[in-house]
């Protein structure tokens, strides 16, 4: 048992001045479950790559079963026996699972041959490991619960006996990742290994047999999952103790800041990727909206702030009616008080190449302090910044440094303190701790909570389901682009969040309703 | 020393001048497959360029137009826009110069004619940009087709206007009638004559002080003012523009405008400068030199200057060369810019990974 199906000895691997692993050595018992965890950036990703092929360690030995080998591309990876299911699937869409499966292993150049073949094996799989796919409907109208089966089919197919899972329950609700770990345990009672990368602490515990700790670059620890916790986890990731709570002082909600009535919003297409939801944000309180990403938060969350027109529906905000036929944009939202935290910081809160205390004015460059007459106010706005830089922990502090070299916990301060030193009466804020280190998260979420007990409203948006529970005092749930259902603080939980994301709960209630 | 500090000192110092260099390496080697002496070749280039005042004044003078272009496709270059249509800004630049020029030329008294021609060069010429700007902006036709077609338009338009239109009767030529006196600038000569300085006589005139100038304004524009910060935050990632409330159309429309009106300046040194008439094709090829020129100083005021010097030391040099030398023939002299513009801009990254490895090296043995 204790053989180990992928054996690392010193692997190092270096990009430029980053060294992305070093020295890491890692024994994964044939048959179990292996969770890697670490924090964004800490070289999980690296490893990965370097066991499938797609780099090349600097130094170091990998080992399968026994066998020393190297691993040039993936597709030698394959013939080793090493299957990965990506974080992003690698599917075509319009293709269907037999197609996607047979994808580079066709097996001549007539389809219709391999095809039988194809067939004939995936139903035998199918059976052995409960793994029931559709297998000619295209992909793209497959749950993405069942596009990752497909994945995994997909390797199974090709011989896996060791599978790489990275981030698997990214884009699943709670009882989707239920049914991807028991699909999991399956495998390995067969005697396939299972590498999981993940960053939630949640499923290693669930999941794993032993667990193995990156922290920049370095494997820090390496535990039997029975033996640890998920505190001892959370500070052998960053390295030190954390906190993970945050001051909620109660307080009653006050009057109402935003209110938001049947807002549809329409893509290039014409579907309707917000349709026809209502909501009300009040003084001193967080709104979560939950959901599996890609279910209409992102132009929820952009309609708001005046970035995507909306079709249908009325913004009221500070006395301003916002409609169709009266649209804002982003620079007069802002100067409504509306400031916004954009899911993506690298696409849209910051400009890369800019110094740090140019980007620290994005969306506010025509504000007066920052300008006198003709010109902008360069030292006005270092001093500022470098205020901020200090009350937010933005590290390095150096305001001229190029906003793409700092860490993501880091740029995500940059707009954060930008966007709360608006002072706004409204903060809209998505994903505020995506790809964000755990230090950074406890503090960001502090910030958050703290413009709550100022009184300030607070709509979330994020597919952390912890975090939609630890900040907000009501949780709506969109899934499909509409709000399937709202939920207290206090009835929160993951079963109920987790339904009502797949819009799968039949409450009496909603019946009464819709009947 | 710091990691960012080394690549800074990299890409702006180091990076060109080492590409430059390689260039020469190649022009060296050319020379000695053709059968020149390359030491030779190259006292004659410099002697030519900077070697006595008229030479200067020459070389003095082609910087000064491809001043002009290059800032114009660098400050399109900034808001993310390829602005090939340089050429074609500059010759309708020429136009409304000459409209001024003659139409006014004869009641105005020189303080008003000149910059009311200057203004025309650059409103012309932004005119001449606006087009394919709002294509672009509006109608998301891609400004590179756009510009190049329309250099091909006013190429037409011009030849059209100057034979029909402007030629003076009795004349097989396609120019206008000279300008009026009022009407030109003046040379460099004059102009340090008012100092009490002799200079010799060239085409050098006081457009230069007006291409510095620009290069100083197109830098405070750029990254002293809320326009240019929204310009640049276009260039550089139109969604955080979006984000920022910035819109993108508006500022496409305006970073075209500034740049053709700068490409139009090209016939202010040109016609109000030096031929005091229009003519056909005044503009030939300073327009894409610009391309070059603003990919060499990689679109900063500074670097465009630097390097239109370098170019318009090679025109002048190169001249001297061909006359000089028959077996150097002008095209010898467009091979030597065409490894530059190899080096210097396809191949700009060449030498990057091996020094940054290199200076890495060094910087953790200190």
């Amino acid at each position: 048992m204790s053989a180990c199906a992928l054996e690392l000895i010193g692997i190092s691997k270096r990009f430029g001045l980053v060294k992305a692993n070093q020295d890491i050595s890692l024994c994964v018992p044939v048959g179990t479950i292996h969770g890697i965890i670490g924090e964004n950036g800490a070289g999980k990703s690296t490893l990965m790559s370097i066991i499938y092929g797609f780099y090349q360690a600097d130094s170091g030995e990998i080992r399968i079963q026994g066998q020393p080998v190297t691993v040039h591309d993936s597709k030698q990876a394959i013939a080793l026996g090493i299957g990965m299911v990506h974080q992003h699937f690698m599917l075509v869409d319009e293709f269907t699972a037999l197609e996607n499966i047979m994808l580079g292993a066709e097996g001549g150049a007539l389809l219709h041959e391999g095809e039988q073949r194809v067939r004939t094996r995936l139903s035998e799989l199918s059976r052995l490991y409960g793994l029931e796919v559709p297998l000619d409907i295209p992909v793209n109208q497959l749950a993405v619960g069942v596009q990752q089966r497909i994945e995994i089919l997909k390797t199974l197919y090709r011989e896996a006996r060791i599978l790489i899972l990275d981030e698997p329950t990214g884009v699943l609700t709670p009882q989707e990742a239920d049914d991807l770990f028991k699909i999991l345990r399956t495998l390995k009672a067969d005697g396939v290994t299972i590498l999981l990368i993940t960053h939630k602490l949640r499923e290693i515990m669930a999941i794993t047999d032993q667990v193995s700790v990156m922290r920049q670059g370095q494997m820090v620890a390496h535990r039997a999952t029975t033996v640890t916790s998920m505190p001892e986890l959370a500070e052998l990731m960053v390295g030190r103790k954390v906190r993970q709570s945050v001051d909620r002082y109660a307080q009653p909600t006050g009057r109402v800041l935003m209110e938001v009535r049947n807002l549809t919003v329409r893509d290039k297409q014409g579907i309707a990727r917000v349709n026809q939801v209502s909501l009300k944000i009040a003084a001193g309180e967080i709104v979560g909206i939950a959901g599996v990403s890609g279910n209409g938060q992102t132009e929820l969350l952009q309609a708001l702030a005046g970035i995507l027109p909306f079709s249908e529906g009325e913004i009221s905000f500070a006395g301003q009616s916002i409609t169709p036929k009266q649209p804002v944009n982003a620079a007069q939202m802002r100067k409504l008080g509306i400031a916004h935290v954009p899911e993506d910081r690298h696409r849209m809160g910051l400009v890369l190449p800019f110094a740090a205390y140019q980007s620290s004015i994005l969306g506010y460059q025509r504000v007066e302090k920052y300008n006198h007459g003709l010109t902008l106010n360069d030292p006005a706005i270092r001093t500022e910044y470098t205020g901020r830089a200090e009350q937010f922990d933005i590290r390095p502090r150096d305001p001229f440094l190029g906003s793409n070299n700092f860490s993501g916990g880091n740029q995500q301060k940059i707009v954060l303190a930008r966007e709360i030193g608006a002072d706004p009466q409204l903060l809209l804020v998505g994903q505020p701790t995506r790809g964000v280190d755990i230090g950074a998260i406890e503090f960001i979420h502090q910030h958050l909570m703290d413009m709550r007990n100022e009184g300030k409203g607070v709509l979330l948006v994020s597919v952390e389901l912890d975090e939609i529970m630890t900040l907000s005092d009501r949780i709506l749930v969109m899934c499909g682009g509409v709000i399937t259902g709202e939920v207290s603080r206090e009835q929160a939980n993951e079963q109920i969040l987790g339904l009502l994301m797949a819009n799968a709960l039949d409450t009496n209630d909603q019946q009464g309703h819709s009947a | 020393m710091k990691a960012a500090t080394l690549n800074k000192f990299l890409s702006i110092f180091l990076l060109p001048v080492l590409n430059i260099l390689t260039a020469f390496i190649f022009t060296t080697l050319l020379f000695l497959v053709i059968g020149i002496d390359p030491w030779e070749a190259a006292k004659i280039l410099v002697q030519g360029a900077f070697g006595y005042e008229e030479g200067i004044g020459y070389t003095l003078y082609y910087t000064t137009n491809f001043i002009f272009t290059g800032l114009a496709v660098a400050i399109a270059f900034h808001a993310g826009l390829f602005n090939i249509g340089g050429e074609g800004q500059a010759y309708i630049g020429g136009l409304g110069v000459s409209l001024i020029a003659l139409g006014l030329g004869s009641f105005l008294p020189p303080l008003l004619l000149l910059p009311l021609a200057i203004l025309a060069a650059a409103a012309f010429g932004a005119a001449w940009a606006a087009i394919p700007a709002y294509l672009q902006a509006y109608r998301g036709s891609h400004i590179v087709i756009t510009t190049i077609m329309f250099n091909f338009l006013a190429a037409s338009l011009m030849v059209y206007l100057l034979v029909n239109i402007f030629s003076e009767a009795g004349q097989g030529m396609p120019a206008s009638r000279a300008f009026p006196e009022s009407a030109s600038l003046w040379t460099w000569q004059t102009f340090m004559a008012k100092w009490g300085v002799e200079f010799a006589a060239s085409p050098l005139n006081v457009s230069l002080i007006l291409a510095l100038i620009c290069c100083a304004a197109v830098w405070v524009f750029l990254w002293k003012t809320r326009w240019g910060y929204e310009l640049r935050t276009v260039g550089a990632n139109p969604e955080a523009a979006i984000y920022a409330g910035i819109n993108p159309k508006r500022v496409i429309i305006l970073a075209m405008l500034i740049s053709g009106a700068l490409a139009g300046f090209v016939s202010v040194n040109e016609l109000l400068g030096v031929q005091h008439r229009l003519v056909l094709g005044f503009n030939t090829g300073y327009g894409f030199a610009g391309i070059a020129v603003a990919l060499m100083g990689r679109n900063h005021p500074l670097g465009v200057m630097l390097a239109a010097l370098l170019f318009g030391a090679l025109y002048q040099g190169g001249a001297e060369l061909a006359f000089e030398i028959p077996s150097v023939t002008r095209d010898v002299v467009v091979v030597i810019q065409g490894l530059i513009i190899l080096f210097s801009g396809a191949l700009e990254f060449m030498y990057r990974a091996p020094l940054q490895r290199w200076l890495l090296s060094f910087a953790r043995e200190v």
